[in-house]
């Protein structure tokens, strides 16, 4: 096996040479478009504030991810183990889901305190991050073979039993996929907060996105916008080892 | 069959089984005997698949008696589909009937091995089912039915996807396994010489609800290559497919 692909790294260099050349020859000003040379100079100047930012948006994205995990799998375990309370609950879910989470964010800065900042940013995050975790760990529990089924009935499993050997290894790849969704939508869960949170009392890195607009920095912008799309596509490349070392 | 009367392990007595209104099986009656293999025959959905259930503890019947003899642990029990688990070797799928019953993990391990070995599928015992092709994977699926030593052995139709040599090897085990540990067999199949070598008695049931309407005795003790090229088999494969086609008729 390929340790890494090529194609996309060739072809990522070649639309960087390309955006630079283009700029350059077409004297765009830096304040619209900088060129690619403009945004690493940024990023290695502002490092000192920018890293630490991305710092606290990561933590916070990480905290929202775990707390996620933790609701989900556990909301799930009630559901599958108490049917009529999906039954029950499960449109209501459903609404909060497809409720944009700009709507319901100004509710949730209110409800937890202006003063707490943190804590609206981590509800909102995690509203956005339990469903693909509860969906995916709910479908896992519900996908066991009945075949085996039969074969733990036939050999007197208890409920723990049950659980342990056959329940949780048949869900497992399904919250894995789950955890993958979720863990992207964190960081856009935890940055869509900080915006509308609209204040920088947590120092995360969307704060620094909207301050360096207001002072038309805009290399500074694309600086922050490179190290969120890093971010995500760290988690992302964690979570794909992690699934490949469950599947051998 | 009469005297001396082996223990019978597998008993079933005027069971009838019903799902909501459909009739599905019964009533019928048959026991087997340890060191017995008895192959039930008969059209797709008689009850043959349903009859297995009932004697492993999975289906309820309306009416009627099912029992196992004095052995206490489940019987071994291949279904259709290996049914193995994806996530774990082939030797924790065969120990997973002891782990179940709380045994340490070393017997665990011993047993599940010393198992493997008898269906030859040793080398492959840190295999995952993925690796393994559709024989290797139900030489594994009997090697699990077997680890507990059960005294009852139900075959639903195992082999059915299996090439004919395959299928031929698969047969021999199960018969040198009836003979070595005494088992009682109860063997459901589509094939008629598949039933014909591995029966000592073949039960052709009718559609459903399944009844036994034929039950043919197959006195020769030796499964080998010489019976399979005997008059006697084709005889008995000639008779057989008589009482099916009688079955599916529904003329009996």
């Amino acid at each position: 096996m390929k340790l890494i692909d090529f194609a996309p790294v060739v072809a990522g260099l070649a639309l960087l040479a390309l955006w630079e050349g283009l700029t350059r020859a077409l004297e765009v000003p830096s304040v619209i478009l900088p060129p690619p040379s403009a945004i690493f100079l940024a990023l290695s100047h502002r490092a000192d504030i920018l890293l630490p930012a991305a710092g606290v948006t990561l933590g916070l994205a990480l905290v929202a991810l775990a707390i996620s995990i933790g609701l989900g799998i556990g909301t799930a375990l009630l559901f599958a183990k108490v049917p009529i309370l999906e039954r029950g609950l499960a449109p209501y879910a459903l609404v909060l889901q497809a409720t944009p989470i700009v709507a319901i964010a100004p509710l949730v800065i209110i409800w937890s305190g202006i003063e707490n900042p943190r804590r609206a940013i981590l509800i909102l995050a995690v509203i956005v991050t339990v469903f693909p975790v509860l969906t995916a760990a709910l479908a896992g529990l519900k996908a066991v073979d009945k075949g085996l089924d039969r074969l733990f009935v036939l050999h007197r499993a208890t409920g723990l039993q049950r659980f342990i050997r056959l329940e949780l290894p048949t869900a497992l790849p399904f919250l894995i996929a789950g955890i993958k969704t979720a863990a992207g939508l964190s960081l856009v869960g935890v940055v869509v907060a900080e915006f509308v949170a609209g204040t920088g009392a947590t120092g995360g890195l969307s704060w620094r996105l909207v301050e360096a607009g207001n002072r038309l920095e805009t290399a500074t912008m694309f600086a922050a916008l490179f190290l969120l799309a890093a971010m995500g596509l760290i988690l992302y490349a964690v979570l794909d080892r992690i699934e490949i070392a469950f599947r051998r | 069959m009469m005297v001396p009367a082996p223990e019978v392990q597998l008993k079933v007595e005027d069971a009838i089984v019903r799902f909501g209104e459909l009739h599905a099986l019964g009533p019928i009656s048959l026991n087997v005997a340890a060191g017995e293999c008895v192959v039930l025959l008969g059209p797709s959905g008689c009850g043959k698949s349903t009859l297995l259930s009932v004697l492993a503890g999975l289906q309820d019947l309306a009416s009627g008696q099912a029992s196992r003899g004095a052995d206490t642990k489940p019987p071994g029990f291949v279904f259709q589909e290996p049914n193995l688990m994806p996530w774990a070797s082939a030797c924790d799928n065969v120990a997973l009937p002891l782990a179940l019953a709380g045994y340490d993990r070393g017997e665990q391990t011993a047993s599940a091995r010393r198992a493997l070995d008898a269906v030859d599928m040793l080398s492959f015992a840190n295999a995952k089912p993925s690796a393994l092709s559709g024989g290797m994977a139900m030489r594994v699926a009997l090697a699990r039915a077997l680890v507990h030593k059960p005294s009852a052995l139900l075959l639903d139709e195992p082999f059915g996807a299996i090439d004919e040599l395959g299928r031929r090897a698969l047969n021999d085990l199960v018969h040198r396994t009836k003979v070595n540990a005494n088992l009682a067999i109860l063997f459901v199949t589509h094939s008629v010489e598949e039933a014909v070598y591995m029966g000592d008695v073949i039960l052709v049931l009718s559609p459903r609800p399944g009844k036994i309407i034929a039950n043919i005795e197959i006195p020769n003790s030796a499964r080998d290559e010489a019976f399979l090229l005997s008059p006697d088999f084709g005889k008995y494969v000639t008779r057989v497919r008589r009482a099916l086609a009688d079955a599916t008729a529904g003329t009996s």
